[in-house]
């Protein structure tokens, strides 16, 4: 059995190639099936390994609070004894630290360089999770006298700093403002909005209220909070004192957001599962007229090499000698379309990925799986031309023209 | 030579087809074949000799009586065990040469050999020898588009002989060859029979069954008569009774 199954392989082969087309018209069906999936499956590997990246980055137990729009009109800012009220009254946060931004020109050694200017207080640093690769944080007498220091990203030391020194003890300039640079943030990549969080210039808080932004007002806030609390018990607590401190009248919508970054991942898995979901169906679907496909061209070999049948049953051939015949070779067609389609998928999924800019993320699992499945779907959709071929009567066979 | 004969047909009747449209082929036909007889089977078109045939090659089974192979009944057999024992025992030669094209003459003897489990090695060897047999070696690369009819008839006559089976069955094995062809052909297969061989072969022409030991004339479905054949260039007699 095992000789006449590698002289049945190679006699396989031998078929494929004499119909070169038709066997690749006939795989197409598995070829793109297979491909999608996991074409569809790797990147969705690398989009959710981004976005969750993205999430981590905001830190986790992590609330972003801020205003919206609400039928009283615009967003109303919050400012510091808003954040302070949630920080000291609410059972269960750790930080909370408000957040006020906008755009300024660094000047140094002559060169200068459009970058954001954040100002925040060593909490907002602390339940951000963002680390400094050189210096200090700023002091809480820096903070209260909201004095000129600055932590600088990396991308504002790559364009402006003299590579090689430190720019510790240094002097910029932002817009008209000077200030020193007390330490280098960490590389931290795109933020969740899709701003570049290593092109920034922080200061305390108080200083870029006064020298850049001229109010009291904070744009959003964080909190983090302990997570042996209840998440939503917290959260309820939050809104419950934020309508308070707002003046929202029963009935009101809130006038302010909260977003939870561990329901956001969550979110996050539900729509990956759905979109998986869904690939899986157009892949079956895809997989199943491949599948009908192969039967069809299997059962118009099986016709047409009846002579070849009869032949060989008459040669003292065995029924499931000529059935592994058949089968083998529906079986190699599903191989190697499986084997064209997971070529296809690396090339589609490599591009994609960097179309879109997400890591590419080689899954051998899936691949392995779908070289399997390719190979059933031959055991499956061959079984019945492969029976039909055994199944034919040497002495009709032999006269069939 | 054994005591039991190598073939025997005891009333065997076939019927193609049912009710209305039922044929009776064959009728009850009575035979015995001993071992290195060279038998020719002859009869008018539609006759049932072929379909006799066919049932001695145990490719089909008779609708009533009994067929003995070796002393086995053939008719009470699974389809399966029949391929064994044309595996073992026998070698076909079509009327249509019946080769595999696209596939060389060598790799068409070898055939047979592939079902029998035999190495790629033996395989060759046993080929390559069957071919020398019938003065084919120069010839084994080729496929059957590139011989000539007289050449595949003669390739098909190597792949029956390379299991080296018992009996030779031939149907019209000279039908479609002109008649010096066909000669050729004739004096291969006495000569196989002188090696041992016992050949049955289906013809038409007196000329080619002069060759044969044996001839067993059919009529309707049964068999009208047994002769002694002339056996042209058989050098000795085996023994034969019918
Ligand atoms: N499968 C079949 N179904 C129905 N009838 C058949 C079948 N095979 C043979 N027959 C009939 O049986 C009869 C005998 O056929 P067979 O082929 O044995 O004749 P033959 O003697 O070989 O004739 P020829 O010399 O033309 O080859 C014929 O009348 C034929 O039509
Ligand atoms: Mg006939």
């Amino acid at each position: 059995m095992f000789r006449i199954f590698g002289a049945t392989l190679l006699l396989s082969l031998r078929e494929i190639r004499r119909h070169l087309l038709r066997s690749f018209l006939t795989t197409l069906g598995i070829i793109i099936g297979v491909a999608a999936v996991i074409t569809m499956v790797t990147l969705g590997k690398g989009v959710t390994a981004s976005v969750q990246d993205q999430i981590s980055s905001l830190g986790s137990n992590v609330y972003i609070i801020f205003p919206i729009r609400n039928e009283r009109g615009n967003p109303r800012p919050f400012d510091q004894a808003d954040v302070d009220a949630v920080a000291n009254q609410i059972a269960g946060v750790e930080v909370a630290a408000g957040n006020v931004s906008t755009s300024a020109t660094a000047f140094h050694n002559g060169q200068n360089w459009a970058s954001q200017v954040e100002g925040v207080n060593s909490e907002f640093l602390k339940a951000q999770s963002i680390e400094l690769t050189e210096g200090r944080p700023f002091t809480s007498a820096e903070e209260s006298a909201g004095q000129n220091v600055c932590l600088i990203g990396p991308k504002v030391v790559e364009a402006i700093f003299v590579p090689g020194t430190s720019p510790l003890g240094e002097e910029m300039r932002l817009d008209s403002v000077s200030c020193t640079v007390v330490g280098v943030l960490e590389e931290r990549g795109q933020g969740g909005g899709g701003s570049d969080e290593d092109n920034t210039v922080m200061m305390p808080l108080k200083t870029v209220q006064r020298r850049f932004t001229g109010s009291d007002d904070i744009q959003f806030f964080v909190v983090k909070y302990d997570a042996s609390y209840s998440s939503s018990g917290i959260q309820t607590s939050l809104i419950d004192l934020l309508r308070e401190r707002r003046l929202l009248q029963e009935g009101q919508d809130n006038d302010f957001n909260i977003i939870d970054t561990a329901q956001v991942n969550q979110a996050l898995g539900a729509a990956t599962g759905a979109l998986t979901a869904m690939v899986a169906v157009i892949a079956g679907i895809s997989l199943l007229v491949g599948g009908i496909g192969i039967m069809n061209i299997m059962l118009v070999s099986v016709t047409e090499r009846t002579r070849e049948i009869g032949i060989r049953l008459a040669i003292g051939a065995l029924a499931k000698e000529v059935q592994l015949q058949f089968l083998t070779e529906a079986v190699v067609l599903c191989c190697l379309g499986g084997l064209v389609g997971i070529a296809l998928a690396f090339g589609m999924s490599f591009g994609l990925a960097s179309a879109i800019d997400v890591p590419f993320l080689f899954d051998p699992m899936i691949n392995i799986l779908s070289f399997l499945f390719s190979a059933v779907m031959g055991i499956i959709f061959g079984y019945y031309p492969a029976r039909r071929a055994s199944k034919l009567d040497p002495i009709e066979a032999l006269r069939h023209e | 030579m054994s005591e039991i004969p190598l073939i025997e047909l005891e009333g065997i009747t076939k019927t193609f087809g049912s009710g209305a449209a039922a044929f009776q082929a064959l009728k009850g036909v009575n035979a015995e074949v001993s071992y290195g007889d060279f038998v020719a089977i002859m009869g008018a078109s539609g006759s049932g000799k072929s379909t006799t045939m066919n049932i001695l090659g145990c490719l089909d089974v008779p609708t009533s009586g009994i067929y003995r192979f070796r002393g086995t009944e053939v008719q009470a057999l699974t389809r399966d065990q029949r391929s064994l024992l044309r595996r073992r025992y026998l070698g076909f030669v079509f009327q249509g040469f019946n080769l595999l094209s696209r596939t060389t003459a060598l790799e068409n003897v070898e055939l047979p050999l592939l079902y029998r489990g035999e190495n790629k090695a033996q395989r060759r060897e046993a080929g390559l020898k069957a071919l020398d047999m019938v003065g084919l070696v120069p010839w084994a690369k080729h496929t059957p588009a590139e011989l000539s009819g007289g050449q595949q008839q003669r390739v098909a006559i190597a792949r029956a002989l390379v299991t080296e089976p018992d009996v030779l069955l031939a149907d019209e094995p000279t039908g479609n060859l002109d008649s010096e062809r066909s000669v050729e052909i004739m004096e291969l297969l006495t000569e196989l029979n002188r090696g041992g061989i016992t050949i049955l072969m289906v013809t038409h022409e007196e000329e080619m069954a002069s060759f044969a030991k044996t001839i067993i004339r059919f009529r309707d479905g049964v068999v009208e008569r047994v002769e002694q054949g002339a056996g042209r260039h058989a050098m000795h007699d085996a023994g034969m009774t019918v």
